[in-house]
């Protein structure tokens, strides 16, 4: 069988965080993404703050990975912290941010997933937070493997951890994908590869961090999420 | 800078379908639909979300196999604002639903509910010659 790899397009430094919704690499975006202009946002929705959670939807282990069942999960424990932002580098605080990801061996505990890894008893691969006033979240985890996908021929995802996010506002809603430094799969995602923008697709990337690695238990990743508040809204006044 | 958006992927549901959440309000009028693809088939993998501006309301439900949503919404809200997403969306859509047909701003008149039976319909068209008015954001 002939390979022509996947299709990645070239970078464009010009698009910054954009993606770009109809990547010709990404096939599902074929059908599902929206191919007319897009109308301008009613002008309201620019302030409109976004819902609120509190404390009391959380469970206990809702932050750590690995305590959710009787043993503990396979694989290379590590921690994901970082703080969540506005664009003017301003914490935010009580965002709920959720996380799913797959197992050490690249298996979803979902029934779609038909990848044969193994599934893994004490392992959901699901969690949440609230961040504290510094804007700070920190999850306990293992690192997830790397899984095949149907996309073309060959076609592997880099290791991720999907995030999800609620800033303060309606438009700082926020779901997105956070990879590993150095993983070889990145020049052949088309869904990495979406973020033309070099720089902004670096920002998908946490750091190892060193200081964070707690000593005969686990590897630490830093990673700091940026919100953004729509293109043409002047910043609002402090609260 | 802020971080791009990535899509949420087909197995989102373990991590954000984990109870059902899809009550604005309780004995509310209830909103259902379906969110189709450009060939018309149902998005067996979506996650739409709706916040009602005026009541602080929020909810969210994840696609069935024929695309469909439903959600139980405030009887006497206006609009909802709708979020989308989708394997296949590396960015998630925002669009609009009006409860009523009173007051609708021009250009948003295909995102006014129909009614069906006791309750209400709107149905989401990615694509399309109807396709749904989306929001620049």
């Amino acid at each position: 069988m002939s390979y022509d790899g996947p299709v990645v397009l070239p970078d464009d430094e010009s698009l910054g965080p954009e993606v770009q919704v109809d990547y010709p690499g990404y096939r599902s975006t074929q059908w599902r993404a929206p191919e007319r202009p897009l109308v301008t946002m009613p002008e309201e929705l620019h302030a409109l703050e976004g819902p609120v959670f509190g404390e009391g939807g959380l469970g206990a282990n809702d932050a750590d990975l690995t305590r959710q069942h009787e043993g503990e999960p396979l694989g290379e424990r590590i921690v994901v912290h970082g703080r969540v932002l506005d664009e003017d580098g301003r914490p935010i605080r009580g965002a709920l941010v959720e996380v799913w990801q797959a197992n050490a061996a690249g298996r979803y505990r979902h029934e779609v997933d038909r990848h044969p890894a193994p599934l893994d008893p004490n392992f959901s691969g699901a969690g949440r937070c609230l961040t504290g006033d510094d804007g700070r979240y920190r999850f306990v985890t293992v690192k997830p493997g790397s899984y095949p996908w149907q996309n073309h021929p060959n076609a592997w995802r880099p290791a991720h951890v999907h995030f999800s996010l609620f800033g303060r506002l309606f438009t700082q809603r926020l779901v997105t994908q956070m990879y590993f430094p150095g993983d070889p799969l990145f020049p052949y995602d088309p869904i990495f590869n979406s973020v033309r923008d070099p720089r902004s697709r670096e920002l998908l990337v946490a750091r190892f961090d060193l200081e964070h690695t707690q000593p005969e238990w686990a590897l630490a990743y830093e990673w700091d999420v940026v919100l953004g508040r729509g293109r043409d809204t002047t910043p609002l006044e402090e609260q | 800078m802020r971080t791009p958006s990535q899509t949420v992927g087909p197995f989102f549901a373990i991590g954000l379908c984990r109870g059902s959440e899809s009550e604005l309000e309780p004995d509310g009028v209830e909103l259902r639909g379906l969110l189709l693809d450009g060939r018309g088939d149902g998005i067996e993998d979506g996650l739409v979300e709706l916040w009602d501006p005026a009541g602080r309301r929020w909810g969210r439900c994840g696609t069935g196999t024929d695309g469909g949503f439903a959600f139980s919404v405030p009887r006497d809200a206006r609009h909802l604002e709708v979020t989308v997403f989708a394997r296949g969306l590396l960015r998630h859509q925002l669009t609009r639903v009006y409860l009523t047909a009173d007051g609708v701003p021009g250009g948003h008149e295909t995102l006014v509910a129909e009614r069906e039976g006791d309750g209400l319909r709107f149905d989401i068209r990615m694509q399309g010659e109807n396709a749904t008015v989306f929001f620049a954001h």
